[in-house]
């Protein structure tokens, strides 16, 4: 059936409601089982597909599958315990669920009414946690983009639908009045997603402005920061709120056809919205007359083949035309003339996700939530060195100790906190000085990084920052497009020379040669990739110049990271003479006999460090290269041999 | 005679869009450029309003009106946006009422010089024995810079130097990515040859899969040389084998100089554009040490006489209408890679050059009593496509090449200055007889409409018997792209067409696909005709920074001025081409004129250089062919 009124859309939500209710915890819902299994991509990749195969065909072998009913979910954020399973009524909330814990979910909770305890989250404290509210990682949480997830089934329009989901739509159409849309949008507050935050209502003002025909709708879903997949999350487990927006948007310009271009390598992705895009469009809820008014509005996908770059949206559009994914100088700009030379709103997809949320609440509400100059919520992808790697969504304006901390569980192995780099490749690395700052966009640039899209890389004292910034500009040079110089050339002078102060080259006059190059790229490049490359280097120079003072001045790479810099000895007061390091040396750099303390040698070591590993009595240590210098001995630290050892030998 | 312009379809815009419009009425602006109050017009680039009043910003990758990318970076300038000082490209960023820009401020310098030294420091600098010394536009910004050392050392590419062709050499490791060759070829020429290939530093301006150009569709136009702001495109020298052929007392070096190189080859010795040095070519050519020095205006006078006889053949129903003129071998490739299905339209005449070649070693070696086998002919062109051609296995009898060595006018320019020659002081001398009589006809050769202009002169004499009162078909003339004229002919009304650009052949050919009737077509490859052919001086000096293609207009002036001061102005009133009938080829399109002074032409395919494997396209065959024959040269 087409929906062609807002009446038609409520008759279909009152059918859906009851599933949406019983998850929501309300007990009026129906009398059956649901089981949730999240399909995102990290519980996919972790085998959620087999479990929730299994789940249904023990449902099945039990006879119950008239009461309980399984259903994909999408993200629920905490990927580090996936794959998650959630049992409604009752809101259970499993963790690290394996397919062979099917028959146990089925016999022991379904059947038996007994919760499967083993598979509950237990908080740092040790705490059983059984639903989602009871564990520290959602607790500090907003959801307002990421409110489907783990709710609502993908792949089900009505399930979204239920959720008072193109509400917002028939809302605006039966209206009629796109200013005033555009005027709520603008006084949300809410402003791009996808890193500059550009103020979003301004992006549709300007686009609404034009007068020229046709004019297009396009969602940037080439999310391609490394550690990011807040995009990913949100079409995957909420495609509908994209596309609602979308249309939304379509209508308030005057557009009547939009792409999504996604990343051909989020497969997941790109299925649920092809789902979507055929579900919305037999519910005529995309197509022709929409709501019965003479508005039409379709969609259609576009693949991006992975260039980081074809995130600038000049380039993305060079890219949906089917050319080389370049950018060009602005003006004029993409809402002047953009794909194909007609006017083009760009939006992101957390962009779009937020807009069916303003529109439902009210612009006043969204303008309530953080701070001055940010509104609303940020979703961050949590990635590196922290113990819930995840998806979480927070008002802006919280700060990083919150979110790596108290949401992301601290750091992994008792180690300690040494920087976080947010905004990809583009960002800067914060230290520790920064971690109650409340962070939105102003206050990330104020402190030489930015809010990106959204990833967030934790590290550790583990990590080398001049490393990382080397790691960063690899990452940069490679994905340039090589259209404008100082990014093509200038990205690989930089990284050259971080190389060459990782590999013990570095001159002390590398750092001003770095610091001069870093800015004048900012300051010239073409696009937002080049511009915002230095990033990296300009804020570990800020926050972490002893370290560039050590790889150039001591030859030494404090965190032992680099690899030019380390040197592997043999401690000969703790060496045994066992031999067992040689045995293990894959690059036969170790040599020795019995009665003698094992030496390494320097030119045939590759530094994998798995002699230390195996050591023991770990008398194999990681030093700087420069004791090697001085003490002229190479491979082994001399020293008086201890009794102990003495016997041994 | 009727004459209408293409209006107002894309091809106007097309070219017309490469000149100024001086009658169009636009709105004026004022902004402030360091300090100074300045006026421009309404949709100017900052850059565009500041050369406008005299204040020169630097530049690299723009090329006015066919590549405004803004990607080199170098012509940064500070302009006031709320307040702030926001570095922006000056060649994309608008002028607009009120603008206030910094051009010259101590940052914009500093970054600047960062631009220039990042490009350098990935740049081949052999200055001193690169072919563009002194007449490079990355030495010339690195010299107003005051750029003294390179901070920046680091890798720096050693990409093989592409000279298998006999043509075009493309040097990767001097390329700046300034993307002008990509922008001519694609936007004007609409050949498509070049692309960016990679990413990151490791990006190169190339064909698909940096094929030699040999390998892909070009058409060897050399666009692209004259758009190169450095040596990494340029024509391939055969200077020195043109010295070796001198040296060698066995043989009768014959040099031909085609009708476009007396009103070019002075702008390299500091003449004015448009200056005629006939008699000064002629003289240094003399000097450097030819056994004959004639003129190709001699043998297109000739091509006339066959062309307007093929012409007169084909109206009575004997061949394809229209007939497509063939003098341009760029065109002529064009043709053979992207519209095969015409070549039967395409007149069999050889370009002049190749008549004079084939003539030079049959009828004047009989008349002077030399051995052919001594003969070496060179011929002094404004054209890299000449070069292609003359390496053609069908232009020449199997026993030798029709002409052995193609200059550019850029070559001889360097062979002049080589020899020690002050050209300033070079008495006035004349071609040698008989090759080196011309008719006025023959001059306007060079430029777009000429052809046409010179056969339809002929033409009309051969069909009335009567000589046409107006000599200047002026409607015939000009630098619209494409024209089209009705010309009366024997009491019949003919179609005649006229395109110069093959950006431009491509819209009139679509069209003659479509169905569209036309007589008589002429095409030249290079916009404005062989005045702006890919052989022809290139301005990067320090006076000329930027590339313009105004001076295509000054240089056609100076031909039609030679043609105006010519007694004879027609190709059949000139007494050595009729002497060559009497005494060798008997008639315009005889036994032996066809033999000698026609040609073939063979489909090529647009992709040549690629093997698909299993995929068997109706091109396949000639293709694998055609590189076969291509390399048999």
């Amino acid at each position: 059936m087409k929906v062609q009124s807002i009446e038609d859309l409520k008759a279909v939500k009152e059918e859906y409601l009851p599933l949406i209710k019983q998850r929501l915890g309300h007990r009026n819902g129906l009398g059956s089982t649901q089981v949730m299994v999240c399909s995102g991509t990290a519980c996919t990749s972790a085998a959620s597909q087999d479990l929730r195969n299994g789940l249904q065909l023990e449902i099945e072998r039990h006879g119950l599958k008239e009461n309980v009913k399984v259903f994909k979910t999408g993200c629920f954020g905490f990927c580090q315990n996936g794959p998650i399973v959630m049992v409604h009524p009752g809101e259970v909330f499993y963790c690290n669920v394996k397919p062979e814990d099917a028959k146990e979910i089925v016999e022991t909770h379904l059947m038996g009414g007994q919760v499967v305890e083993r598979l509950l989250y237990r908080n740092v404290d040790n705490q059983v946690a059984q639903r989602m509210e009871d564990i520290h990682f959602f607790q500090a949480q907003t959801r307002i983009v990421l409110h489907n997830c783990g709710v609502i089934n993908p792949e089900e329009i009505g399930e979204y639908i239920a959720r008072d989901g193109y509400m917002a739509l028939a809302e605006v159409i039966q209206k009629n009045n796109p200013r005033e849309v555009i005027e709520a949008i603008k006084r949300s507050g809410l402003r791009g997603r996808g890193g500059a935050g550009f103020p979003t209502g301004r992006k549709w003002e300007m686009a609404a402005a034009q007068d020229v025909r046709p004019k297009y709708v396009l969602c940037n879903a080439d999310e391609g920061d490394p550690g990011a997949f807040m995009d990913r999350s949100i079409l995957e487990g909420d495609p509908h709120s994209v596309i609602e927006a979308m249309a939304v948007a379509g209508y308030c310009i005057g557009a009547s056809q939009g792409y999504i271009y996604v990343r051909a390598e989020y497969p997941i992705a790109v299925k649920r919205l092809e789902i979507a895009i055929e579900q919305a469009r037999e519910k005529g809820l995309l197509g022709k007359n929409l709501f019965g008014s003479s508005f039409d509005f379709d969609l259609g996908l576009r693949f991006g083949a992975g260039a980081f770059v074809c995130g600038e949206e000049t380039a993305l559009i060079h890219s949906v035309m089917g050319q080389r994914g370049e950018p060009r100088p602005r003006p004029p700009y993409p809402a002047q003339e953009g794909l194909w030379g007609k006017p083009t709103l760009i939006n992101n997809v957390e962009t779009y996700a937020n807009i069916p949320a303003i529109l439902r609440n009210g612009w006043e509400w969204y303008q309530g939530q953080g701070t001055a100059g940010s509104k609303g919520s940020k979703v961050f992808s949590l990635a590196g060195k922290i113990n819930n790697t995840g998806l979480i969504e927070v008002p802006m304006g919280t700060t990083l100790r919150t979110i790596i901390f108290d949401i992301g569980g601290g750091i992994p192995g008792g180690k300690k906190f040494k920087a976080v780099q947010t905004g990809g490749p583009s960002g800067g690395c914060i230290p520790e000085k920064y971690l109650d700052m409340p962070i939105d966009y102003e206050s990330l640039k104020e402190i030489g990084s930015m809010m990106g899209s959204g990833g967030m890389i934790v590290m550790n004292e583990d990590n080398c920052m001049v490393d990382i910034a080397r790691f960063y500009l690899e990452f940069t040079q490679d994905e340039s497009c090589g259209r404008c110089t100082p990014c093509r050339v200038g990205t690989k002078r930089l990284l050259e020379t971080l190389k060459r102060i990782t590999e013990g080259n570095g001159e002390i006059e590398d750092l001003e040669l770095l610091e001069e190059l870093s800015f004048d790229i900012r300051d010239a490049s073409l696009c937002g990739l080049g511009q915002t490359a230095p990033n990296p280097v300009i804020s570990t120079m800020r926050y972490f110049k002893d370290e560039y003072l050590a790889h150039i001045k001591d030859k030494n790479c404090p965190a032992g990271v680099c690899k030019e810099l380390l040197n592997f000895v043999v401690d000969e007061e703790k060496c045994a003479a066992c031999g067992i390091c040689a045995k293990d040396c894959a690059a036969g750099a170790i040599t020795g006999k019995p009665g003698e303390a094992y030496r390494i040698d320097p030119d045939k070591c590759s530094r994998c460090a798995a002699c230390a590993a195996k050591c023991p009595k770990k008398a194999i240590t990681r030093g700087p290269r420069k004791e090697e210098i001085i003490n002229g001995n190479q491979g082994i630290r001399p020293g008086t041999v201890s009794p102990e050892n003495r016997a041994a030998l | 005679m009727e004459t209408r312009e293409f209006a107002p379809g894309p091809l106007v815009q097309k070219t017309g869009q490469l000149y100024d419009n001086p009658e169009k009425k636009v709105e004026k602006i004022k902004l402030t450029i360091d300090g100074r109050e300045i006026e421009a017009d309404k949709g100017m680039s900052v850059l565009e309003a500041a050369r406008l009043a005299g204040i020169e910003i630097p530049s690299l990758c723009y090329l006015r009106h066919i590549n405004e990318i803004g990607s080199c970076r170098v012509c940064l300038v500070e302009v006031e946006i709320n307040g702030a000082r926001v570095l922006q490209a000056s060649c994309v960023y608008p002028a607009t009422d009120g603008l206030v820009v910094h051009a010259s401020s101590p940052r914009v310098r500093r970054v600047r010089r960062t631009m220039v030294e990042l490009l350098l420091s990935d740049h081949h600098r052999e200055c001193t024995t690169c072919i563009r010394n002194l007449n490079c536009e990355l030495q010339n910004i690195a010299d107003n810079l005051g750029i003294r050392n390179i901070k920046f050392t680091g890798e720096m590419k050693a990409l093989q130097v592409q000279n298998e062709n006999s043509f075009i050499v493309r040097d990767y490791n001097k390329c700046i990515k300034c993307r002008r060759c990509e922008a001519i070829c694609s936007k004007v020429q609409e050949v498509n040859v070049y692309s960016a290939l990679n990413r990151g530093y490791d990006t190169v301006i190339a064909p698909a899969f940096m094929q030699d150009l040999s390998q892909v569709a070009c058409i060897t136009c050399g666009q692209c040389v004259i758009a190169c702001p450095t040596a990494s495109l340029t024509e391939k020298e055969c200077i020195e084998s043109v010295w070796e052929a001198l040296e060698d007392p066995d043989k009768y070096v014959v040099v031909q100089s085609a009708p476009s190189i007396q009103v070019t080859l002075g702008e390299v010795f500091g003449y004015p554009v448009g200056t005629v040095v006939t008699g000064k070519l002629v003289a240094a050519l003399r000097r450097l040490g030819f056994d004959k020095v004639f003129a190709t205006d001699f043998t297109a006078d000739l091509t006339i006489m066959e062309e307007a006889n093929e012409l007169l053949e084909r109206l009575e129903g004997r061949g394809k209408l229209p007939l497509l003129s063939s003098c341009s071998p760029g065109w002529v490739k064009f043709a053979e890679h992207f519209y095969p299905e015409f070549l039967e339209n395409l007149s069999t005449c050889k370009s002049p050059h190749e008549m004079f070649g084939a003539l030079t070693k049959t009828y004047f070696a009989e008349k002077e009593g030399i051995d052919p086998k001594k003969i070496v002919v060179v011929a002094i062109m404004p054209c890299t496509a000449k070069k292609f051609e003359a390496s053609r296995p069908e232009m020449g009898t199997g026993e030798f090449k029709d002409v052995d060595w193609v200059l550019t006018t850029r070559e001889l320019a360097r062979m002049i200055r080589q020899s020690g020659i002050n050209f300033h002081d070079l008495p006035h001398e004349d071609y040698d007889t008989p090759m080196g009589i011309a008719s006025g006809a023959g001059a306007i050769f060079g430029s777009t409409g000429g052809v046409i202009e010179a056969a339809v002169r002929t033409a009309y004499y051969l069909t009335s018997g009567q000589e046409m009162d107006l000599v200047d078909y002026e409607e015939l003339r000009g630098f619209s792209g494409l024209k089209e004229v009705w010309v009366e002919l024997k009491g019949r009304r003919i179609k005649v067409a006229i395109a110069h650009g093959t950006g431009n052949a491509r819209v009139l050919m679509d069209r003659l696909k479509a169905g569209e009737q036309f007589d008589y077509v002429e095409i030249m490859a290079c916009p404005g005709g062989c005045v702006g052919g890919g052989g022809q001086p290139i301005f990067g000096t320090r006076e000329h920074k930027e590339i313009s293609l105004d001076y295509r207009h000054n240089r056609a002036d100076a031909l039609d001025r030679i043609d105006y001061s010519k007694e004879l102005r027609r190709a059949h009133e000139n007494p050595a081409v009729k002497k060559i009938y009497e005494e060798f080829l008997g008639r315009p399109l005889s036994n032996i004129s066809r033999k000698l002074l026609h040609t073939y032409y063979t489909p090529r395919g647009k992709l040549p250089g690629f093997n698909f494997g299993g995929i068997k396209g109706s091109h396949a065959g000639h293709v694998k062919e055609n590189i076969v024959r291509s390399h048999t040269t």
